[in-house]
């Protein structure tokens, strides 16, 4: 099928059995790739109520039409699974090269299903598929792990692995790939983890055929120099996301000391320039990318190589737990990297730690030793504890959701997540559409969706009406990115314009698709993946979209933004909204009329069949 | 055109590799692509580019004469390679590579489809601009 690998690769990892099955042209036709055969194929195939540790859960490894081919940045791969993080769907997505490779072995998606007996390995040569042994890269780090098997396959194959975290499955671990980069939201390393899988290795030497040979490769060098010819291309491949933290500060918007300013000072010493002075030796792109973001470093003080630290990385290692050396922070990305932590949430975790202990809400007894905001060895205790699950960093290992519980004494108003995901890197009092498309974000606070704190700017911040418009909106564009294999970067970051996407999109697969009907695809996924979460929580709703009380109790401690909160009123005011553009009821859910309006009948029977009363 | 290469600029983007093999076999096959690049991650990370420099010590060394020259550019006649794979051992730059699907190796014609897209400057016409 044009534009496609062309089969869906299904592994039994308990009993071992290997199939390939062609990919339907309807699945592709109506569900484009990527996030959106994920959500449809665990839709289909997963159990409400399964346990996302064992082994009737499954973990969707699947890219897009537009990956592997000459388009700018075709190199994203997502996966897929219920996810242990938040009990609802989960989904991550991650660059590199393996998105390409998995298309040039022949495999649009690969389904992992049970459960391997002992720790093992993916090895895939085009149609040669087994499951290995990897009792000698079990344990090892993450990046470890990934030199090893390359060395022993070889250059041509691409992996992806698990580090220690994936292993014991501390439910934010991630999945990475190509030395730095990550899945690593909602826990798909921890998936892979309890699969006992440590590792997907591919090589693929297939062609992808193309509907339009001539006009492909025309459109695509047309895009392609039309990134490069991009103003602020120069300055965004020097310095990627690292050029972000300064301006964050500036506008109010870091996460710092857990989320009680969203100003850090001394911020300007993890400016992207000093960064690039004293460790950026390689500017490190994903496959097909004109704007490399990947800034590879080695830190000299701590003798270690590490991708980053980008802008996510700094904003909760460096803001939520309060560092400013830059090379510190570059350490300290190793180490979660190397551990297969996610640096989002561990660095959120990390930071509720600090404020736990500096209220006296854990103690040293506890903990084991002292812990406190801006020193380099709490960090590292407190990622090893989580890591290796010894002590307090067995309760870490949950997410801070389930630590507040255990811990009390009001700390669950500062446990900064939503649905039991840990908030990414954008303080939002000062950022009322901000702050709704985390709310609303289908898995739990995380910017992936829609980020929009520079339209809060543009509009004015204190405004609430037409917040969320925008934030509806960009839930289609954004995600958009993630159904067809290709980063967002290029749109969002030079401002390479989106009217390209469909068009090409035509000459690679031959589907004859609008602009405005990939948007309606789009939202048919997000309508989806709402129900999903519905189906797996009877009483879900409203009730799951709110930020922790700190965000509406609490002012702002410091910074330009000081004295700032949303109020509850406020954030009542932007769901109303936000549930009536999407045609939901009162309470967040997807009526029957939006359901069948968006061609999802077979959601709504299911649901029913269920007893969830649909308006 | 004279290809030349700046490793350092190199990010690993593999788009000269996609056009290579869009080029000269019409498929979207990087793995059929005349040049590759390889990665030295996580140490001492930088990317190597593996291409042809046209030294023609291939051609020299085929038993079959089938790798001829014309302005300085060697090409492989793909009627007398055998596919016996001695030029690959004997290439220097280790810029000759396989395809399973192909019997002979696939070899760089100079065409500079990789240059016009390299937005990094790590893959230059030197006939055009002095070392960058
Ligand atoms: S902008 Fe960054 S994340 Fe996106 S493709 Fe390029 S290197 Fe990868
Ligand atoms: S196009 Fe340029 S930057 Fe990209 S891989 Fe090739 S040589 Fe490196």
């Amino acid at each position: 099928m044009n534009g496609y690998g062309g089969n869906v690769l299904r592994l039994n990892l308990s009993t071992g059995e290997v199939k390939v099955q062609p990919l339907g042209v309807e699945m592709a036709r109506e569900w484009i790739g990527q996030r959106g055969f994920i959500a449809k194929i665990l839709w289909d195939e997963l159990k409400p109520g399964i346990d996302p540790l064992g082994p009737d859960n499954k973990l969707v490894m699947s890219t897009g039409p537009l990956a592997g081919t000459l388009v700018p940045a075709g190199g994203k791969v997502s996966f897929g699974a219920k996810s242990p993080a938040t009990g609802i769907y989960g989904e991550s997505c991650m660059g590199g090269h393996i998105a390409a490779e998995m298309k040039y072995a022949g495999y649009d998606v690969i389904i992992l299903e049970g459960a391997a007996a002992k720790p093992s390995y993916l090895y895939i040569e085009d149609d040669k598929v087994e499951i290995r042994d990897a009792a000698h890269v079990w344990g090892k780090g993450a990046m470890q792990a990934e030199k090893a098997l390359k060395d022993e396959l070889g250059e041509d194959f691409q992996i992806c692995t698990i580090g220690p975290a994936g292993e014991k499955l501390v439910k934010y671990a991630c999945i990475s790939h190509d030395f730095g980069r990550q899945a690593g939201r909602t826990g798909m390393g921890t998936v892979m983890g309890s699969k006992n899988i440590k590792a997907i290795a591919i090589c693929g030497s297939k062609s992808i055929p193309l509907a339009d040979m001539t006009t492909a490769v025309a459109k695509g060098k047309e895009m392609l120099k039309g990134c490069f010819a991009k103003e602020n291309l120069d300055e965004w491949q020097d310095y990627g996301t690292a050029g972000v933290p300064v301006w964050a500060n500036k506008i109010g918007a870091f996460p710092t000391k857990n989320f009680q300013s969203s100003y850090l000072e001394g911020n300007e010493a993890l400016d992207g320039k000093i960064m690039r002075e004293k460790m950026v030796i390689n500017d490190k792109g994903c496959f097909g990318c004109p704007s490399p973001c990947g800034k590879y470093c080695y830190v000299k003080e701590y003798d270690v190589y590490t991708e980053g630290p980008e802008y996510e990385t700094t904003a909760l290692i460096a803001g939520s737990c309060v560092f400013t050396d830059i090379e510190q922070v570059g350490y300290m990305n190793y180490l979660c990297d190397e551990m297969g932590l996610d640096t989002i949430s561990a660095g959120n975790v990390i930071g509720f730690a600090m404020e736990c202990f500096e209220k006296g809400i854990i103690t040293t007894e506890q903990v084991g030793r002292e812990i406190k905001f801006g020193d380099v060895d709490s960090f590292k205790f407190l990622a090893e504890q989580i890591t290796t699950r010894q002590g307090i960093g067995n309760v870490l290992a949950e997410g801070v959701k389930y630590a507040a519980e255990q811990f009390g004494r009001g700390s669950t108003n500062f446990a900064i997540q939503i649905k039991g995901l840990e908030w990414s890197g954008y303080e939002s009092r000062s950022a009322p559409s901000n702050m709704l498309a985390y709310m609303t974000c289908d898995l739990g606070a995380h910017h992936s969706r829609a980020w929009s704190v520079t339209h809060d700017m543009a509009v004015g911040r204190k405004v609430l009406e037409g917040k969320a418009q925008k934030v509806v909106e960009l839930q289609h564009i954004r995600p958009f990115f993630d159904l067809i294999g290709c980063c967002r970067l290029q749109w969002v970051e030079i401002g390479f314009e989106l009217e390209h996407y469909p068009e090409i999109f035509r000459y690679i697969t031959g589907f004859d698709y609008s602009q405005d009907d990939l948007m309606k695809i789009s939202e048919k996924v997000w309508n989806l993946t709402r129900a999903f979460a519905w189906r797996e929580i009877e009483d879900y709703g409203r009730k799951y979209d709110y930020p922790p009380a700190r965000f509406y109790e609490e002012a702002v401690t410091s910074g330009p933004n000081a004295g700032d909160t949303l109020t509850k009123e406020a954030l009542e005011y932007l769901l109303d909204d936000y549930y009536n553009l999407r045609g939901w009821n009162k309470n967040g859910l997807p009526t029957r009329e939006k359901l069948e309006q968006m061609g999802l009948g077979f959601v709504v029977q299911e649901l029913q069949g269920l007893s969830r009363k649909l308006a | 055109m004279r290809i030349a290469l700046n490793e350092a600029r190199c990010s690993g983007c593999r788009t000269c590799q996609v056009i290579c093999g869009l080029h000269n076999f019409a498929e979207n096959n990087p793995k059929k692509a005349a040049l590759k690049i390889i990665g030295h991650f996580p140490a001492p990370g930088h990317y190597e580019i593996k291409i042809c420099d046209q030294c023609g010590v291939c051609a020299a060394t085929c038993q079959f004469a089938a790798i001829y020259e014309i302005a300085g550019v060697y090409h492989i006649d793909k009627k007398k390679c055998t596919g016996c794979g001695e030029c690959m051992e004997a290439c220097p730059s280790q810029a000759m590579f396989r395809h399973r699907a192909e019997q002979a190796p696939i070899k760089c014609v100079a065409c500079g489809q990789c240059v016009e897209l390299c937005q990094r400057g790590a893959l230059y016409d030197a006939d055009s601009k002095e070392v960058q």
